[in-house]
């Protein structure tokens, strides 16, 4: 039975190490998005966004390529840092970071575009910096972007395949999620464990929406 | 001393204008800005304030250069010491009264201060609410002490009473009248409702399409001097009405509604939302106990 959970406390611990990871990265840089003048701002929109169009197969496909030890980066990853990316579970974490980078991002950026430009104003008149009116006036009044990110990137992670069986492979203990999991006992007709692995995914997933729903009963557009 | 010369290029639904201003205003002076919606009074108070930049121009306050484009100075905004009010509240929503009015204190004398004003402006007992739990005039109030709190040296009205009804209004410019008259801070209002111009302010500056176009006291700028009645009222025309030979014509003055008779001849050229004087002699005036 131990073994037959592995999968499942994988899968929460890569979700729970993305989303942290996410929230540390996505809120800077969709505060940059939201707040700068670049006019070379939206070729990073789009690169935010590519994950939402393209095949997570090609994302996991690149990543494969690009930190193989046959290449530089993963050479070099490799052999002075001693960090093997592909088939482990860091490159797990990169490859849903990249690829859930959008579910963070997009609520928050819209959550800092629709907020009230004229508090923020009348915050730096007061004399505040940037940082202390994010802290104190921002970030409390745009708490359910906050957590629809978080719950989006968290839900997002746990439902990730395509990208993580690209770079993860299927190693039990280090890459075998219970996505990839379900899909291999399906494989071997082990249609019990491939159930208990799917129910109990369905029963997370929908309990952490419920909550979320019930919590932010004017849900927010995201995109 | 208030030194300001600044052009800034505005888009009006007019087309493309420029904003172009010279003037000076004494320390402790209260001084109005009015004019039509589009002329260019926000954008001032927002240069001076430094939420909008000059493409070109110099302001010094009381001897310090907060902007000069030529030398390149333009001071941030959390360094330029000014209370700012504007048309809607600008308080935190997720804050109660007092911890917006904490939010501004940076010291201790402030925070220590805060109790003065709030019995000062009669906030007694809304400490503990949300800004959507009081009224417009309420949150305005707030808005007042918030701006007043760290000591600004000029303090900036933008429209602060427009949003509010009548009995609102003319308690909040009680308050203001009060704070100007404890402070002694120096004080620009823009505004376009004469009465509030006349009752708040000593000077007043006409602003047309950016440009500055008369200034003086709000009897000098206002009222036609050449006539010679006793009583003279500025107001505005709500209504032309035709009534067999007479014209009855509605008038907002000052805070009040009226209607007076005038001739074919007189209202020749009147409209609806034109300026007029109304005088009258003494000979015939009546008198209530107030």
């Amino acid at each position: 039975m131990h073994d037959d959970l592995q999968p499942l406390l994988l899968t929460f611990q890569l979700a729970i190490t993305v989303t942290a990871i996410l929230f540390v990265l996505g809120l800077p840089l969709a505060y940059w998005i939201a707040f700068s003048k670049n006019r070379f701002k939206y070729i990073v929109e789009t690169l935010v966004s590519m994950p939402l169009v393209l095949p997570p197969t090609v994302i996991g496909f690149y990543l494969l390529i690009v930190f193989s030890p046959q290449h530089f980066l993963g050479h070099f990853l490799e052999t002075y840092l001693g960090i093997r990316v592909v088939f482990s579970f860091t490159g797990l974490v990169i490859g849903s970071v990249i690829f859930s980078l959008p579910f963070m991002v997009n609520p928050i950026k819209a959550g800092l575009q629709n907020f009230r430009h004229e508090l923020i104003e009348a915050s730096y008149v007061l004399g505040k910096s940037p940082w202390e009116t994010l802290r104190r006036v921002i970030l409390p009044n745009i708490k359910p972007a906050l957590l629809t990110g978080i719950v989006m990137a968290f839900a997002h992670t746990i439902g990730e395949f395509g990208v993580v069986l690209m770079i993860g492979g299927n190693i039990p203990g280090e890459t075998r999620l219970a996505s990839i999991a379900i899909y291999n006992e399906v494989e071997a007709l082990n249609y019990d464990t491939a159930g208990l692995y799917a129910l109990v995914l369905v029963g997370i997933s929908f309990f952490i929406l419920l909550v979320f729903y019930y919590l932010n009963r004017k849900p927010l557009k995201i995109f | 001393m208030i030194k300001i010369r600044i052009k800034k290029e505005m888009h009006t639904p007019r087309g493309q204008e420029w904003l172009d201003i010279d003037l000076n205003i004494a320390k402790g002076e209260f001084v109005t800005v009015f004019g039509e919606s589009g002329a260019g009074k926000t954008t001032l108070l927002r240069i001076l304030a430094g939420l909008t930049q000059a493409q070109e121009g110099y302001i010094e306050i009381d001897g310090d250069v907060w902007f000069d484009s030529q030398k390149g100075i333009n001071l941030p905004i959390q360094q330029r010491k000014i209370g700012f009010i504007s048309q809607e509240s600008s308080l935190f929503p997720h804050m109660t009264v007092r911890e917006n009015l904490e939010y501004a204190c940076s010291d201790k004398n402030a925070l220590n201060s805060i109790e003065e004003w709030i019995i000062t402006i009669g906030l007694k007992g809304l400490e503990a609410q949300r800004p959507d739990q009081i009224s417009g005039g309420q949150k305005q109030r707030v808005a007042l002490i918030r701006a007043l709190i760290k000591q600004p040296k000029i303090l900036l009205l933008d429209e602060p009473l427009s949003d509010l009804d009548i009995h609102a209004r003319l308690n909040l410019q009680d308050e203001i009248i009060k704070v100007y008259q404890k402070t002694g801070i120096t004080t620009i209002l823009v505004s376009h409702d004469l009465s509030e111009v006349f009752r708040l302010s000593r000077k007043v500056f006409i602003i047309h399409r950016g440009k500055i176009t008369k200034s003086g006291s709000p009897q000098e700028v206002f009222v036609n001097n050449d006539l010679s009645g006793k009583f003279k009222f500025t107001g505005e025309i709500i209504e032309i009405h035709k009534d067999g030979v007479l014209n009855i014509l509605t008038l907002s003055i000052g805070n009040h509604v009226t209607k007076v008779v005038a001739s074919d001849e007189e209202i020749l050229g009147l409209t609806i939302g034109s300026k007029v004087i109304v005088a009258s002699k003494a000979f015939n005036p009546l008198i209530f106990k107030a």
